[in-house]
């Protein structure tokens, strides 16, 4: 009934023109990072670069200090892992615990994780950077992992419960038969199985740390652990309208997180879509 | 805690005979309940003692250093007396309503336009959800060109000939929240078009086919066919639009830093600029208090307004 028409033709036409208007800065973005200082100033910013200028990119790989870029991206991808690491484990325990219990106490701490989702971290930032001063995390890699952790926790384990719930516990009832632990239970029969649901903690987790500003401007401030954003916010600070340099770091920001999601995108899509059912 | 255990164990053996009881039975128990234990301390630590805390000093003055004292509800009496700081009350509210609204009615036409028939259908969803997964901070640099007096936009209305509207959009005070507008829903549109597609995938093409065959135009079908069966996804997506909408902090402090003159300041950018900037913790603490209870108000209404009527979905 529904066939490919004319109709759907131009359809599909009419869709890739909207897309290409739709990721027009991605044009802006590439070519003015393109283009050297002079030619920055003074061509038209919707022209092709005249020739290929890469000093840009040169010129922030090696800044240093509070932008330093380079270690930035090592700063993130050490905090993002970590994170996802300390998610992963914590969030599965806790979310196989609550969804297998039978007890009363399990649905209040399900609802206690659930509120806790949309809870602003705003009004807890100020008591939580006192806190971590006082303890000399503020300025760390390690405490901004913990950090991290802790504020994404619910969305974890929401995402584990809800996937646990819907997992039959047939193979864990014949592995109790067979006569193994909880613990063997858990770690060889459910751990293998929960792959998808760690698939969507991972890339949900993993955008929301590698993206923060916020938490790392205020928790790394005027520290030499800046993650990524916060060395970009602090560089690009430094310049006034250079926009072919200013692009140039914004575009080396991007890479990781772009070749990721090409890489995994139905991943990040399902993620998004199915894993925050509510 | 090993005397739990043995009687859980003892439970264990009785259920030879308990097959055709229903799964999930109350004896066999799976996990130790302190496994949740860290998970649990963690939570109760980072969200609700902290915010608690935070809360208590929304009633004081405090610095951030040295004594504090009580002033009662002095704070909330200046957020709404002060133009600026109720300004940002509006103009967060302005963002959070007008980002969900627009970029929920483009993810659901996309949604419905790349759900079936086209052959290109998979590269066009990358291709929209793509700024999904960038930093907000890096994308909202990228629009401070595209908005800036020698910018594309200005450029485009010079050689249309409409130069006399060419503007410094972001440095402008009407125009300057429009432009967070702007970037705001350009990365939230891949996250609504993606839940409705999902949503869209539980519309049985038969009642679709049904419909049309009993002559109901593609509108009718739409209102009376797919609507419906993507209430739930509606629910979703306007909830998650809406308390991160609230929360917009990235795109400000890259694109206007709150100008000009305070015309493009949010709830979020004061809590940062009040308590870390000028040393005001108490208000700030407030302000954010103000922030936390407009998110929960409205999570609740919009989970009651959307997905009561369906009961559980």
């Amino acid at each position: 009934m529904f066939r490919y028409t004319k109709f759907t033709a131009i359809r599909e036409v009419a869709f890739w023109i909207i897309a290409l208007i739709f990721l027009a800065p991605f044009y802006f973005l590439i070519t003015t990072a393109l283009k050297s200082d002079s030619e920055a100033i003074t061509s038209s910013t919707l022209a092709l670069p005249v020739s290929l200028d890469f000093s840009n990119f040169t010129k922030v790989l090696t800044a240093s200090g509070n932008s330093n870029v380079v270690m930035g991206l090592v700063n993130s991808v050490i905090i993002t892992a970590g994170s996802i690491v300390l998610l992963v484990l914590l969030g599965s325990l806790t979310g196989y615990v609550i969804s297998r219990s039978t007890r009363r106490w399990s649905r209040g701490v399900f609802y206690l994780f659930l509120i806790a989702i949309v809870l602003p971290t705003q009004l807890g930032t100020v008591p939580l950077y006192i806190g971590a001063r006082a303890i000399g995390l503020t300025g760390s890699v390690w405490g901004m992992i913990l950090l991290f952790s802790g504020m994404l926790l619910p969305l974890a384990i929401f995402l584990y419960a809800g996937f646990f719930r819907g997992l039959g516990t047939e193979y864990e009832e014949a592995a109790a038969i067979d006569g193994a632990s909880r613990t063997q239970i858990f770690f060889r029969i459910v751990l293998p199985l929960m792959a998808p649901a760690t698939g969507t903690v991972a890339t949900l987790a993993g955008l929301i740390v590698w993206n923060d500003f916020f938490t790392s401007l205020i928790f790394l401030g005027g520290s030499q652990n800046q993650t990524l954003p916060v060395a970009m916010y602090y560089y690009i600070g430094s310049l006034v309208s250079s926009w072919n340099q200013i692009f140039a770091i914004v575009i080396v920001s991007m890479i990781p997180i772009l070749a990721f999601f090409l890489f995994a995108q139905k991943q990040f899509m399902q993620g998004f879509a199915g894993g925050l059912k509510g | 805690m090993s005397a739990t255990l043995r009687t859980r164990d003892e439970h264990r053996e009785q259920p030879r005979d308990d097959t055709r009881a229903p799964r999930r039975s109350r004896q066999l128990s799976f996990g130790h309940w302190w496994w949740a234990l860290p998970g649990i301390v963690m939570v109760l630590a980072i969200h609700y003692v902290a915010t608690s805390i935070g809360g208590f000093f929304a009633f004081t003055d405090w610095s951030g250093i040295g004594s504090f004292a009580f002033v009662g509800l002095d704070n909330f009496v200046k957020i709404f007396s002060d133009p600026t700081k109720f300004g940002s009350l509006l103009n967060t509210l302005f963002l959070a309503f007008g980002s969900v609204i627009i970029s929920n009615v483009a993810g659901l036409v996309l949604a419905l336009g790349l759900n079936r028939g086209l052959k290109s259908r998979y590269i066009l969803r990358v291709l929209f959800f793509m700024p999904v997964v960038l930093s907000p901070l890096a994308v909202s640099y990228i629009w401070k060109f595209i908005f800036d007096y020698n910018g594309p936009i200005n450029l485009m209305l010079k050689s249309m000939g409409l130069g006399e509207y060419a503007k410094a959009w972001v440095a402008d005070p009407t125009w300057a929240i429009w432009t967070v507008l702007i970037v705001l829903v350009w990365q939230n549109t891949g996250i609504a078009m993606v839940i409705y597609i999902a949503g869209l995938s539980s519309v049985p093409v038969e009642v679709e086919e049904a419909a049309a065959i009993d002559g109901a135009t593609l509108w009718q079908r739409f209102v009376h066919v797919t609507l419906p069966g993507i209430r739930p996804a509606v629910a979703i997506s306007t909830t998650l639009g809406l308390v991160n909408g609230l929360r917009v902090f990235d795109q400000i402090m890259a694109l206007t830093g709150g100008g000009p003159a305070g015309a493009t300041e949010t709830l979020a950018t004061q809590v940062y600029k009040q308590s870390f900037a000028l040393g005001n913790f108490g208000f700030g603490a407030a302000l954010a208090l103000v922030l936390t209870v407009i998110i929960l108000v409205f999570a609740v209404i919009q989970q009651r307004a959307t997905s009561g009527k369906q009961g559980e979905n």
